[in-house]
């Protein structure tokens, strides 16, 4: 399972003047989950179709299983890929689809019969063999897409957006059995998505893209709970951010000037040195908030006070948009549970405590 | 993992209940009176000029014929008796040559051109096509004969260039009527299959270069089958008027490409044999009907099993 499968060196691409891709390295490895991260226009789709071969790089090189495939075209590089919107060929009967790239090779019937049951049962299609891609759902056609992209045996499955078109509920379940699918193939997938919680929910790696540029590379929790940047931190999530000066280091806890929250505590195990610029961030699921400040609080917690904004009630959890004395909105995520539930219900301009730990926030800085 | 019973994936089928592709609804409002009254319009037009005239044609070919012209009104199978004759089967033999050659040379062309125009998404291309209608049809003809002529532009220039030394007929033969059906019908051909390319989903041929398609499979196993309704009117388009064709077979021409409807103008205005001409009309109608019978038996919508 160790080993580089896909391995994209310095590519960039252009398209006229728009740079699509600017000098992309990254190295996949065998049998990862891997997810390309980021919003409309930052190259992500691009990347994809670099790897499968249907658009060039204007430079440098891709490689699949050390071995240069810029020069190989679609039909011979063993890669498949799942379209944004299935391209399924409407001509064709679910079989048919999926029976595809065999009668390309002029595979024997029986050969072909077997495999195809196979991958229908794979993505648990047996009974609408025969209907016309018109006659599914959008969750059926998407699984079509996926066993016609697997009945190959690519080294590599390419997947882009691929559930982008279905609703939020339909997404879970596909994403879980996509999942399940990737155990039991056991080769790559490239996943190229916008939607954080997709990438990080199945990815073993993540990629954050923007502008056409890598930004970080890492586990779902390295990505989430140490963002390199400014736009990773406010990509994945919501999250509070604020400008800050440090000043004063003392082991791992570091004292910040902020913009708006004032003076921060923050732990920080590669500290910066004082009088440095950085960008101090704060998860809304970390803060606390409480009308009344509690009474054993420790010296390393932050508390800042305000004016409830905005409260917000989505079922599973409240969001409270906690206004600060320069106007500074700060947002809080709280769970409904008991357990947690400090003092009376918060309403609409109560004035509140908001109060989190050093351990809480970090601090994410520039040229890193 | 995938063979637990209780996976999502269970409740991803559509309820039961739900008709597979919703179609069959029917259109929501207008009662079936005021349907009625909106066709009305098209279907008088239809009758008056389509329908009747047919009927007219059907009903002199069982007539006798008028001395000068015109039909006895009395029942005959004399025009259809004179069918029975070695030349009508030649020359209708020649007419399917002609017409199925034009339609096959027409497509050929107009597929890769419909085709160009498409991808290329530049609306400009389609107005090249419209040009030509701008000029009469006779006229355009006729400038194929200034063309092909022996002292023709043709002619002209292969002379000047020392290809030949003596002009080349190519004018008054079955080629030429065959190369002048195809630049008449062209246009034709090229704007259905226009629209149809231009509504396919080029991401299939993407897809199916992905799972291992050459270019040449990738265009004959999705875009074909794809187009299929736009290549079905082309061929309809190009086909049924080339089968009929008077004008250009009576221009450009000779012995070798008498056409159906040179017989028909033949008998209807110097033999002035009135229900032979409508026979032959008859004759037409069956055989471009037939010929379309078989065209969509051919392309029926297969259920496998």
């Amino acid at each position: 399972m160790n080993g580089s499968d896909v391995r994209i060196e310095r590519v960039s691409k252009s398209f006229g003047s728009f740079t699509a891709l600017d000098d992309v390295s990254l190295t996949i490895n065998r049998g990862e989950f891997f997810s390309l991260l980021g919003p409309s226009g930052c190259g992500k789709t691009t990347l994809l179709r670099i790897i499968g071969g249907f658009e060039e790089p204007t430079d440098g090189r891709v490689f699949l299983d050390e071995a240069d495939v810029v020069p190989i075209p679609p039909n011979r590089r063993h890669v498949n890929t799942v379209f944004q919107n299935y391209a399924l060929f409407p001509h064709l009967s679910v079989s048919e689809n999926i029976a595809f790239p065999l009668r390309l090779k002029r595979t024997p019937e029986a050969d072909v019969r077997r495999r195809v049951g196979d991958y229908l049962s794979l993505v648990r299609l047996n009974d609408h063999a025969h209907k016309r891609p018109s006659q599914l759902s959008g969750g059926q056609k998407q699984r079509v897409a996926i066993a016609r992209a697997l009945i190959n045996e690519p080294r590599v499955l390419l997947l882009d957006e691929p559930l982008s078109a279905l609703d939020a509920k339909l997404r879970q379940q596909l994403l879980i059995e996509l999942d399940a699918i990737h155990d039991q193939v056991g080769i790559t997938f490239i996943y190229v998505t916008h939607d954080q919680q997709e990438a990080l929910s199945v990815s073993d790696r993540v990629a954050v893209m923007n502008d056409g540029r890598v930004l970080q590379v890492g586990r779902p929790f390295e990505i989430y709970e140490a963002p390199a940047d400014g736009f990773v931190a406010g990509f994945i999530g919501e999250t509070n951010s604020v400008d800050a000066t440090v000043v004063a280091v003392n082991g791992e806890m570091v004292t910040l000037d902020t913009a708006h929250l004032g003076r921060v505590l923050v732990t920080d195990d590669d500290p910066p040195a004082v009088g440095e610029q950085v960008l101090f961030t704060v998860r809304p699921e970390k803060l606390r908030v409480t009308k009344e400040l509690p009474s054993q609080i420790s010296d390393t917690t932050n508390r800042i006070e305000g004016v409830i904004d905005e409260p917000i009630y989505l079922g599973f959890q409240s969001k409270f948009y906690v206004r600060l004395g320069e106007g500074f909105i700060v947002k809080v995520f709280k769970q409904h549970a008991k357990y947690l539930d400090e003092g009376p219900e918060i309403k609409w301009k109560d004035k509140v405590w908001v109060f989190w730990s050093a351990d809480d926030g970090y601090i994410v800085q520039s040229g890193r | 993992m995938m063979a637990t019973s209780s996976s999502p994936a269970d409740s991803l089928a559509p309820p039961s209940g739900r008709p597979a592709g919703g179609r069959g609804a029917r259109p929501r409002g207008g009662s079936k009176a005021t349907g009625g009254l909106y066709v009305a319009p098209i279907a008088l037009w239809i009758t008056g000029f389509f329908v009747a005239p047919m009927l007219i044609i059907i009903a002199y070919s069982f007539m006798a014929r008028g001395l000068y012209g015109g039909v006895e009104p009395r029942f005959s199978l004399a025009a259809y008796r004179a069918l029975i004759n070695p030349i009508f089967a030649r020359v209708t033999l020649t007419t399917i040559w002609i017409s199925v050659a034009s339609t096959v040379l027409t497509i050929a062309l107009a597929l890769p051109a419909a085709y160009y125009m498409a991808r290329s998404g530049n609306a400009k291309l389609l107005l090249l096509v419209i040009v030509p209608f701008w000029t009469n049809f006779l006229i355009r003809i006729y400038a194929w004969i200034a063309i092909l002529g022996n002292n023709g532009f043709l002619n002209d220039l292969l002379m000047t260039l020392g290809v030949t030394t003596d002009f080349v007929q190519f004018l008054y033969n079955r080629n030429a009527v065959i190369t002048v059906l195809v630049y008449t019908y062209l246009p034709y051909a090229i704007l259905p299959l226009y629209s149809t390319i231009d509504r396919f989903d080029f991401t299939l041929l993407e897809a199916a270069r992905d799972l291992g398609a050459t270019h040449l499979q990738s265009l004959a196993r999705v875009l074909l089958p794809g187009i299929k309704t736009g290549i079905f009117t082309a061929v309809l388009f190009t086909f049924i008027p080339t089968f009929g064709a008077y004008a250009v077979p009576q221009l450009i021409g000779g012995q070798d490409s008498y056409m159906l409807g040179n017989i028909i103008a033949r008998e209807l205005t110097i033999t002035r044999n009135w229900p032979l001409s409508s026979a032959i009309s008859v004759v037409i109608m069956l055989i471009t009907t037939a010929g379309l019978m078989v065209y969509l038996y051919l392309n029926r919508p297969r259920k496998r099993a």
